[in-house]
Protein backbone atom coordinates (compact mmCIF):
# COMPACT_ATOMS: atom_id res chain seq x y z
CA UNK A 1 0.00 0.00 0.00
CA UNK A 2 2.84 2.37 0.76
CA UNK A 3 5.16 0.67 -1.64
CA UNK A 4 6.26 3.93 -3.25
CA UNK A 5 6.80 5.86 -0.03
CA UNK A 6 10.35 7.21 0.02
CA UNK A 7 12.46 6.05 2.87
CA UNK A 8 13.79 8.76 5.17
CA UNK A 9 16.35 7.57 7.65
CA UNK A 10 16.12 8.73 11.23
CA UNK A 11 19.15 10.78 12.16
CA UNK A 12 20.31 10.78 15.73
CA UNK A 13 19.45 13.98 17.56
CA UNK A 14 16.69 14.94 15.20
CA UNK A 15 14.09 12.52 16.44
CA UNK A 16 10.55 13.83 16.44
CA UNK A 17 10.00 12.79 20.02
CA UNK A 18 10.75 15.82 22.20
CA UNK A 19 11.60 13.94 25.37
CA UNK A 20 13.35 10.62 25.13
CA UNK A 21 11.45 7.63 26.44
CA UNK A 22 12.41 6.76 29.96
CA UNK A 23 10.74 4.68 32.67
CA UNK A 24 9.34 7.89 34.14
CA UNK A 25 7.38 9.12 31.13
CA UNK A 26 6.33 5.76 29.66
CA UNK A 27 3.14 4.36 31.14
CA UNK A 28 3.08 0.77 32.32
CA UNK A 29 0.07 -0.10 30.19
CA UNK A 30 -1.65 1.67 27.38
CA UNK A 31 1.07 3.76 25.86
CA UNK A 32 1.26 4.75 22.23
CA UNK A 33 1.19 1.59 20.18
CA UNK A 34 3.68 0.90 17.45
CA UNK A 35 2.18 2.12 14.14
CA UNK A 36 2.81 -1.34 12.75
CA UNK A 37 0.00 -2.68 14.96
CA UNK A 38 -2.61 -0.61 13.12
CA UNK A 39 -0.98 -1.30 9.81
CA UNK A 40 -1.19 -5.06 10.36
CA UNK A 41 -4.85 -4.76 11.38
CA UNK A 42 -5.59 -2.80 8.20
CA UNK A 43 -3.59 -5.02 5.91
CA UNK A 44 -4.71 -8.34 7.34
CA UNK A 45 -8.33 -7.98 8.32
CA UNK A 46 -9.32 -10.29 11.15
CA UNK A 47 -5.82 -11.57 11.78
CA UNK A 48 -5.14 -9.45 14.86
CA UNK A 49 -6.70 -10.73 18.07
CA UNK A 50 -5.40 -8.16 20.50
CA UNK A 51 -2.80 -5.41 20.84
CA UNK A 52 -1.02 -4.93 24.16
CA UNK A 53 1.23 -2.00 24.96
CA UNK A 54 3.34 -2.64 28.04
CA UNK A 55 6.07 -0.21 29.03
CA UNK A 56 5.91 1.32 25.59
CA UNK A 57 6.49 -1.98 23.82
CA UNK A 58 3.80 -3.26 21.52
CA UNK A 59 2.71 -6.88 21.41
CA UNK A 60 0.43 -7.91 18.58
CA UNK A 61 -1.38 -11.18 19.09
CA UNK A 62 -2.07 -12.59 15.64
CA UNK A 63 -3.72 -15.56 14.07
CA UNK A 64 -1.53 -18.60 13.72
CA UNK A 65 -2.55 -19.34 10.14
CA UNK A 66 -1.60 -15.87 8.90
CA UNK A 67 1.61 -15.40 10.86
CA UNK A 68 3.97 -16.15 8.02
CA UNK A 69 2.42 -13.68 5.58
CA UNK A 70 2.31 -11.01 8.29
CA UNK A 71 5.99 -11.50 9.04
CA UNK A 72 6.87 -11.50 5.37
CA UNK A 73 4.90 -8.30 4.85
CA UNK A 74 6.54 -6.63 7.87
CA UNK A 75 9.90 -7.56 6.45
CA UNK A 76 9.23 -6.49 2.86
CA UNK A 77 6.99 -3.44 3.18
CA UNK A 78 9.01 -0.22 2.80
CA UNK A 79 7.00 1.50 5.52
CA UNK A 80 7.74 -1.27 8.01
CA UNK A 81 11.15 -2.73 7.19
CA UNK A 82 11.41 -5.11 10.12
CA UNK A 83 14.75 -6.43 9.01
CA UNK A 84 16.01 -8.06 12.19
CA UNK A 85 14.57 -11.03 14.03
CA UNK A 86 15.95 -10.75 17.56
CA UNK A 87 14.37 -13.75 19.17
CA UNK A 88 11.91 -16.56 18.84
CA UNK A 89 10.77 -18.02 22.11
CA UNK A 90 7.73 -19.29 23.94
CA UNK A 91 6.00 -18.71 27.27
CA UNK A 92 4.08 -21.25 29.25
CA UNK A 93 2.16 -20.03 32.26
CA UNK A 94 1.67 -21.79 35.54
CA UNK A 95 -2.07 -21.61 35.11
CA UNK A 96 -2.90 -24.61 32.93
CA UNK A 97 -5.89 -22.85 31.37
CA UNK A 98 -3.76 -20.13 29.85
CA UNK A 99 -2.47 -20.84 26.36
CA UNK A 100 1.18 -21.20 25.48
CA UNK A 101 2.48 -18.09 23.75
CA UNK A 102 5.02 -18.24 20.96
CA UNK A 103 6.79 -14.91 20.71
CA UNK A 104 8.70 -13.29 17.85
CA UNK A 105 10.78 -10.20 18.55
CA UNK A 106 11.13 -8.09 15.45
CA UNK A 107 13.21 -4.98 15.12
CA UNK A 108 13.26 -2.40 12.39
CA UNK A 109 16.72 -0.92 12.28
CA UNK A 110 15.90 1.91 9.80
CA UNK A 111 12.82 3.05 11.73
CA UNK A 112 14.15 2.18 15.17
CA UNK A 113 11.05 0.28 16.09
CA UNK A 114 10.46 -2.80 18.09
CA UNK A 115 7.51 -5.10 17.60
CA UNK A 116 6.51 -8.25 19.39
CA UNK A 117 4.33 -10.77 17.64
CA UNK A 118 2.56 -13.47 19.57
CA UNK A 119 0.60 -16.55 18.63
CA UNK A 120 -1.51 -18.24 21.28
CA UNK A 121 -1.59 -22.03 21.29
CA UNK A 122 -4.27 -23.63 23.42
CA UNK A 123 -3.04 -26.33 25.79
CA UNK A 124 -3.84 -29.77 24.51
CA UNK A 125 -3.80 -28.83 20.86
CA UNK A 126 -0.93 -29.64 18.54
CA UNK A 127 1.82 -27.15 19.30
CA UNK A 128 2.82 -26.07 15.84
CA UNK A 129 3.34 -22.71 14.21
CA UNK A 130 4.70 -21.75 10.81
CA UNK A 131 8.43 -21.27 10.55
CA UNK A 132 9.72 -17.85 9.53
CA UNK A 133 12.96 -19.32 8.28
CA UNK A 134 12.01 -18.45 4.71
CA UNK A 135 12.00 -14.75 5.69
CA UNK A 136 14.77 -14.61 8.27
CA UNK A 137 17.55 -17.16 7.90
CA UNK A 138 18.57 -16.34 11.46
CA UNK A 139 15.42 -18.04 12.68
CA UNK A 140 17.07 -21.40 12.10
CA UNK A 141 18.75 -21.88 15.46
CA UNK A 142 16.21 -19.79 17.36
CA UNK A 143 13.41 -22.07 16.26
CA UNK A 144 15.49 -25.13 16.97
CA UNK A 145 16.07 -23.89 20.50
CA UNK A 146 12.37 -23.21 20.96
CA UNK A 147 11.58 -26.68 19.68
CA UNK A 148 14.18 -28.20 21.97
CA UNK A 149 12.99 -26.45 25.11
CA UNK A 150 9.22 -26.26 24.55
CA UNK A 151 8.45 -28.89 21.94
CA UNK A 152 6.84 -26.46 19.55
CA UNK A 153 6.98 -27.64 15.96
CA UNK A 154 7.87 -25.02 13.37
CA UNK A 155 6.34 -26.09 10.09
CA UNK A 156 8.64 -25.45 7.17
CA UNK A 157 11.87 -25.40 9.16
CA UNK A 158 14.58 -27.08 7.07
CA UNK A 159 16.29 -28.96 9.88
CA UNK A 160 14.19 -29.03 13.04
CA UNK A 161 16.10 -31.01 15.66
CA UNK A 162 17.42 -30.47 19.13
CA UNK A 163 20.15 -27.91 19.59
CA UNK A 164 20.92 -27.59 23.31
CA UNK A 165 20.11 -31.07 24.52
CA UNK A 166 21.77 -33.91 22.68
CA UNK A 167 20.05 -35.83 19.94
CA UNK A 168 18.09 -38.73 21.22
CA UNK A 169 17.27 -36.97 24.48
CA UNK A 170 14.25 -38.87 25.71
CA UNK A 171 13.01 -36.94 28.71
CA UNK A 172 10.90 -34.36 26.91
CA UNK A 173 11.04 -30.61 26.77
CA UNK A 174 12.83 -29.07 29.77
CA UNK A 175 11.20 -25.64 29.93
CA UNK A 176 7.65 -26.95 30.00
CA UNK A 177 5.85 -26.58 33.27
CA UNK A 178 5.19 -30.29 33.65
CA UNK A 179 8.91 -31.05 33.42
CA UNK A 180 10.52 -31.81 36.81
CA UNK A 181 13.59 -29.66 37.37
CA UNK A 182 15.86 -32.66 37.86
CA UNK A 183 14.57 -34.45 34.81
CA UNK A 184 12.32 -37.46 34.55
CA UNK A 185 14.90 -40.23 34.87
CA UNK A 186 17.21 -41.15 37.71
CA UNK A 187 20.70 -39.69 37.68
CA UNK A 188 22.29 -43.00 36.76
CA UNK A 189 19.89 -43.46 33.86
CA UNK A 190 20.53 -39.92 32.67
CA UNK A 191 24.25 -40.52 32.84
CA UNK A 192 23.95 -43.86 31.09
CA UNK A 193 22.03 -42.29 28.23
CA UNK A 194 24.40 -39.34 27.99
CA UNK A 195 27.51 -41.54 27.96
CA UNK A 196 26.11 -43.84 25.34
CA UNK A 197 26.12 -40.95 22.86
CA UNK A 198 29.02 -40.80 20.45
CA UNK A 199 30.54 -37.37 21.07
CA UNK A 200 31.77 -37.08 17.51
CA UNK A 201 28.70 -38.17 15.59
CA UNK A 202 26.47 -35.18 15.94
CA UNK A 203 27.40 -33.01 12.99
CA UNK A 204 25.45 -33.04 9.79
CA UNK A 205 27.24 -32.83 6.47
CA UNK A 206 26.20 -29.22 6.08
CA UNK A 207 27.69 -28.20 9.39
CA UNK A 208 31.09 -29.52 8.44
CA UNK A 209 30.90 -28.05 4.92
CA UNK A 210 31.65 -31.48 3.61
CA UNK A 211 28.91 -31.12 1.06
CA UNK A 212 30.93 -28.56 -0.87
CA UNK A 213 34.13 -30.53 -0.60
CA UNK A 214 32.46 -33.82 -1.44
CA UNK A 215 34.27 -34.27 -4.75
CA UNK A 216 37.68 -33.81 -3.15
CA UNK A 217 37.12 -36.37 -0.42
CA UNK A 218 38.84 -39.74 -0.49
CA UNK A 219 36.84 -42.55 -2.04
CA UNK A 220 36.46 -44.39 1.20
CA UNK A 221 34.94 -41.40 2.99
CA UNK A 222 32.63 -40.64 0.08
CA UNK A 223 31.37 -44.20 0.29
CA UNK A 224 30.74 -43.82 3.98
CA UNK A 225 28.85 -40.57 3.52
CA UNK A 226 26.81 -42.02 0.69
CA UNK A 227 25.55 -44.76 2.95
CA UNK A 228 24.28 -42.13 5.36
CA UNK A 229 26.91 -42.76 8.00
CA UNK A 230 27.60 -39.76 10.17
CA UNK A 231 31.01 -38.22 10.58
CA UNK A 232 33.08 -39.69 13.37
CA UNK A 233 33.85 -43.11 14.61
CA UNK B 1 63.72 -28.26 44.47
CA UNK B 2 66.04 -31.11 45.18
CA UNK B 3 65.80 -34.61 46.47
CA UNK B 4 64.78 -34.34 50.06
CA UNK B 5 66.87 -36.35 52.48
CA UNK B 6 65.23 -39.61 53.39
CA UNK B 7 66.02 -42.37 55.76
CA UNK B 8 66.71 -44.87 53.03
CA UNK B 9 69.19 -42.64 51.24
CA UNK B 10 72.83 -43.40 51.75
CA UNK B 11 75.85 -41.55 50.53
CA UNK B 12 78.96 -43.56 50.00
CA UNK B 13 82.27 -42.42 48.71
CA UNK B 14 83.67 -44.51 45.89
CA UNK B 15 86.96 -43.41 44.50
CA UNK B 16 86.33 -39.82 45.33
CA UNK B 17 83.09 -39.63 43.31
CA UNK B 18 79.94 -39.03 45.32
CA UNK B 19 77.29 -41.73 45.03
CA UNK B 20 73.74 -41.73 45.98
CA UNK B 21 71.53 -44.73 46.54
CA UNK B 22 67.77 -44.31 46.56
CA UNK B 23 64.65 -46.22 45.69
CA UNK B 24 63.69 -46.10 42.03
CA UNK B 25 60.13 -45.34 43.11
CA UNK B 26 61.28 -42.23 44.83
CA UNK B 27 63.13 -40.98 41.77
CA UNK B 28 60.25 -41.77 39.43
CA UNK B 29 57.67 -40.23 41.71
CA UNK B 30 59.79 -37.16 42.22
CA UNK B 31 60.15 -36.59 38.52
CA UNK B 32 56.47 -37.25 37.89
CA UNK B 33 55.26 -35.01 40.65
CA UNK B 34 57.38 -32.12 39.52
CA UNK B 35 56.61 -32.24 35.84
CA UNK B 36 52.83 -32.56 35.80
CA UNK B 37 51.44 -31.34 32.53
CA UNK B 38 47.87 -30.25 33.01
CA UNK B 39 45.07 -30.79 30.53
CA UNK B 40 42.73 -27.88 31.25
CA UNK B 41 39.08 -28.78 30.80
CA UNK B 42 37.53 -25.43 31.57
CA UNK B 43 33.80 -25.02 31.14
CA UNK B 44 32.85 -22.13 33.42
CA UNK B 45 34.07 -19.48 35.83
CA UNK B 46 36.50 -21.90 37.50
CA UNK B 47 38.45 -21.79 34.26
CA UNK B 48 39.02 -18.07 34.81
CA UNK B 49 40.54 -18.81 38.19
CA UNK B 50 42.55 -21.58 36.59
CA UNK B 51 43.90 -19.09 34.05
CA UNK B 52 44.80 -16.78 36.91
CA UNK B 53 46.64 -19.65 38.57
CA UNK B 54 48.58 -20.29 35.40
CA UNK B 55 49.39 -16.63 34.80
CA UNK B 56 52.38 -14.81 36.15
CA UNK B 57 51.19 -13.86 39.63
CA UNK B 58 50.46 -17.35 40.88
CA UNK B 59 52.54 -19.10 38.24
CA UNK B 60 51.78 -22.80 38.06
CA UNK B 61 55.14 -23.21 36.33
CA UNK B 62 56.71 -23.15 39.79
CA UNK B 63 55.16 -26.58 40.34
CA UNK B 64 56.42 -28.07 37.12
CA UNK B 65 53.29 -27.25 35.17
CA UNK B 66 55.26 -25.28 32.68
CA UNK B 67 53.29 -26.46 29.71
CA UNK B 68 49.53 -26.45 29.35
CA UNK B 69 48.77 -29.50 27.33
CA UNK B 70 45.81 -28.84 25.13
CA UNK B 71 46.05 -32.34 23.75
CA UNK B 72 45.06 -35.09 26.17
CA UNK B 73 47.70 -37.36 24.65
CA UNK B 74 50.54 -35.31 26.10
CA UNK B 75 48.93 -34.60 29.45
CA UNK B 76 49.38 -36.03 32.93
CA UNK B 77 46.68 -34.39 34.99
CA UNK B 78 43.18 -33.49 33.92
CA UNK B 79 41.92 -30.36 35.64
CA UNK B 80 38.17 -30.16 35.23
CA UNK B 81 37.28 -26.55 36.01
CA UNK B 82 33.59 -25.88 35.90
CA UNK B 83 30.25 -27.58 35.59
CA UNK B 84 29.89 -30.44 33.16
CA UNK B 85 26.52 -30.82 31.45
CA UNK B 86 25.32 -34.25 30.45
CA UNK B 87 25.95 -33.38 26.84
CA UNK B 88 29.64 -32.95 27.67
CA UNK B 89 29.86 -36.15 29.72
CA UNK B 90 30.91 -38.40 26.81
CA UNK B 91 33.45 -35.76 25.75
CA UNK B 92 35.05 -35.66 29.20
CA UNK B 93 35.07 -39.46 29.33
CA UNK B 94 36.70 -39.60 25.90
CA UNK B 95 39.38 -37.08 26.87
CA UNK B 96 40.14 -39.06 30.00
CA UNK B 97 40.44 -42.26 28.01
CA UNK B 98 42.78 -40.56 25.55
CA UNK B 99 45.23 -39.58 28.28
CA UNK B 100 48.09 -42.06 28.68
CA UNK B 101 49.03 -43.55 32.02
CA UNK B 102 50.20 -42.34 34.47
CA UNK B 103 47.36 -39.85 34.80
CA UNK B 104 45.52 -38.07 37.53
CA UNK B 105 42.43 -35.90 37.74
CA UNK B 106 41.66 -32.80 39.74
CA UNK B 107 38.05 -31.77 40.11
CA UNK B 108 38.18 -28.01 40.55
CA UNK B 109 35.28 -26.22 42.14
CA UNK B 110 31.96 -27.20 43.65
CA UNK B 111 30.20 -27.83 40.32
CA UNK B 112 32.71 -30.34 39.03
CA UNK B 113 32.93 -32.01 42.44
CA UNK B 114 29.27 -32.24 43.35
CA UNK B 115 27.01 -30.30 41.01
CA UNK B 116 27.01 -27.37 43.43
CA UNK B 117 23.40 -27.64 44.53
CA UNK B 118 22.29 -24.67 42.47
CA UNK B 119 22.89 -26.74 39.35
CA UNK B 120 20.89 -29.67 40.65
CA UNK B 121 18.85 -29.78 37.47
CA UNK B 122 18.15 -31.91 34.43
CA UNK B 123 21.23 -30.85 32.50
CA UNK B 124 24.23 -30.97 34.82
CA UNK B 125 26.30 -33.96 35.94
CA UNK B 126 26.27 -34.16 39.72
CA UNK B 127 29.99 -34.57 40.21
CA UNK B 128 32.45 -35.73 37.58
CA UNK B 129 33.44 -38.64 39.80
CA UNK B 130 30.43 -40.37 38.29
CA UNK B 131 32.22 -40.22 34.92
CA UNK B 132 35.93 -40.46 35.64
CA UNK B 133 38.01 -41.32 38.72
CA UNK B 134 39.09 -38.18 40.57
CA UNK B 135 42.21 -37.82 42.74
CA UNK B 136 41.80 -34.39 44.32
CA UNK B 137 38.68 -32.32 44.88
CA UNK B 138 39.18 -28.58 45.25
CA UNK B 139 36.26 -26.89 47.00
CA UNK B 140 35.16 -23.35 46.28
CA UNK B 141 32.83 -21.48 44.01
CA UNK B 142 35.16 -20.80 42.31
CA UNK B 143 38.27 -21.68 44.35
CA UNK B 144 40.95 -19.05 44.53
CA UNK B 145 44.25 -19.82 42.80
CA UNK B 146 45.74 -20.59 46.20
CA UNK B 147 43.08 -23.26 46.61
CA UNK B 148 43.93 -24.85 43.31
CA UNK B 149 47.64 -24.69 44.07
CA UNK B 150 47.00 -26.38 47.40
CA UNK B 151 45.09 -29.10 45.56
CA UNK B 152 47.98 -29.53 43.16
CA UNK B 153 50.40 -29.80 46.05
CA UNK B 154 48.18 -32.44 47.63
CA UNK B 155 48.28 -34.32 44.35
CA UNK B 156 52.05 -34.06 44.31
CA UNK B 157 52.11 -35.49 47.81
CA UNK B 158 49.91 -38.32 46.66
CA UNK B 159 52.20 -39.01 43.73
CA UNK B 160 55.25 -39.05 45.98
CA UNK B 161 53.65 -41.83 47.99
CA UNK B 162 52.89 -44.09 45.05
CA UNK B 163 54.55 -47.48 44.80
CA UNK B 164 55.27 -49.01 41.42
CA UNK B 165 54.65 -52.42 43.01
CA UNK B 166 51.01 -51.46 43.44
CA UNK B 167 49.47 -52.74 40.23
CA UNK B 168 46.07 -51.27 40.91
CA UNK B 169 47.43 -47.74 40.57
CA UNK B 170 47.97 -47.77 36.84
CA UNK B 171 45.05 -50.00 35.99
CA UNK B 172 42.74 -48.34 33.51
CA UNK B 173 39.18 -48.32 34.80
CA UNK B 174 37.10 -50.01 32.15
CA UNK B 175 33.48 -48.92 32.14
CA UNK B 176 30.81 -51.56 31.84
CA UNK B 177 30.51 -52.04 28.07
CA UNK B 178 26.73 -52.19 28.17
CA UNK B 179 25.94 -49.17 30.31
CA UNK B 180 29.24 -47.25 29.92
CA UNK B 181 29.21 -46.68 33.67
CA UNK B 182 32.14 -47.70 35.82
CA UNK B 183 30.38 -47.50 39.14
CA UNK B 184 27.06 -49.20 39.86
CA UNK B 185 23.93 -47.13 39.12
CA UNK B 186 22.64 -47.11 42.74
CA UNK B 187 25.91 -45.57 43.83
CA UNK B 188 25.60 -42.88 41.15
CA UNK B 189 22.10 -42.10 42.38
CA UNK B 190 23.42 -41.85 45.91
CA UNK B 191 26.36 -39.66 44.88
CA UNK B 192 23.98 -37.39 42.98
CA UNK B 193 21.64 -36.95 45.91
CA UNK B 194 21.24 -33.49 47.23
CA UNK B 195 23.31 -32.78 50.25
CA UNK B 196 23.85 -30.06 52.78
CA UNK B 197 21.37 -28.08 54.75
CA UNK B 198 19.20 -27.10 51.81
CA UNK B 199 17.43 -30.45 51.56
CA UNK B 200 17.54 -32.44 54.74
CA UNK B 201 17.29 -29.55 57.11
CA UNK B 202 14.09 -29.30 59.09
CA UNK B 203 13.16 -25.83 60.15
CA UNK B 204 13.04 -25.55 63.90
CA UNK B 205 9.67 -24.60 65.31
CA UNK B 206 7.75 -25.26 62.11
Amino acid sequence: MTASAPFTPVIAGSASQATPASPKNVPHRGGTPNPAADAIARQFAGAVTRVDVVWGETSVIVDRARLLEIVRWLHDDPAQQYDLLSDVTAVEFRDPELPIEVVWHLRSLPHRRFLRLKVLLEQGTSLSVPSVWSVYKGADWLERECFDMFGITFEGHPDLRRILMWEGYKEGYPLRKDFPVRGRFSRSEQLRQALSANPEARYSMEELSIAQAYEDLPDEMRKRLATGEQVGE
Amino acid sequence: MGLSPRLDRQEVSHGGEPWMVTRLDMLVNWSRANSLWPMPFGTACCAIEFMASAANKFDLARFGMERMSFSPRQADVLICAGRVPFKLAPVLRRIWQQMPQPKWAISMGACASSGNGIFDNYAVVQGIDTIIPVDVYVPGCPPRPEGLIYGIMLLQKKIMNERSKDETLRREMEPDPRSQLYIPPPMIDELSENFGNSVHQKRSGL
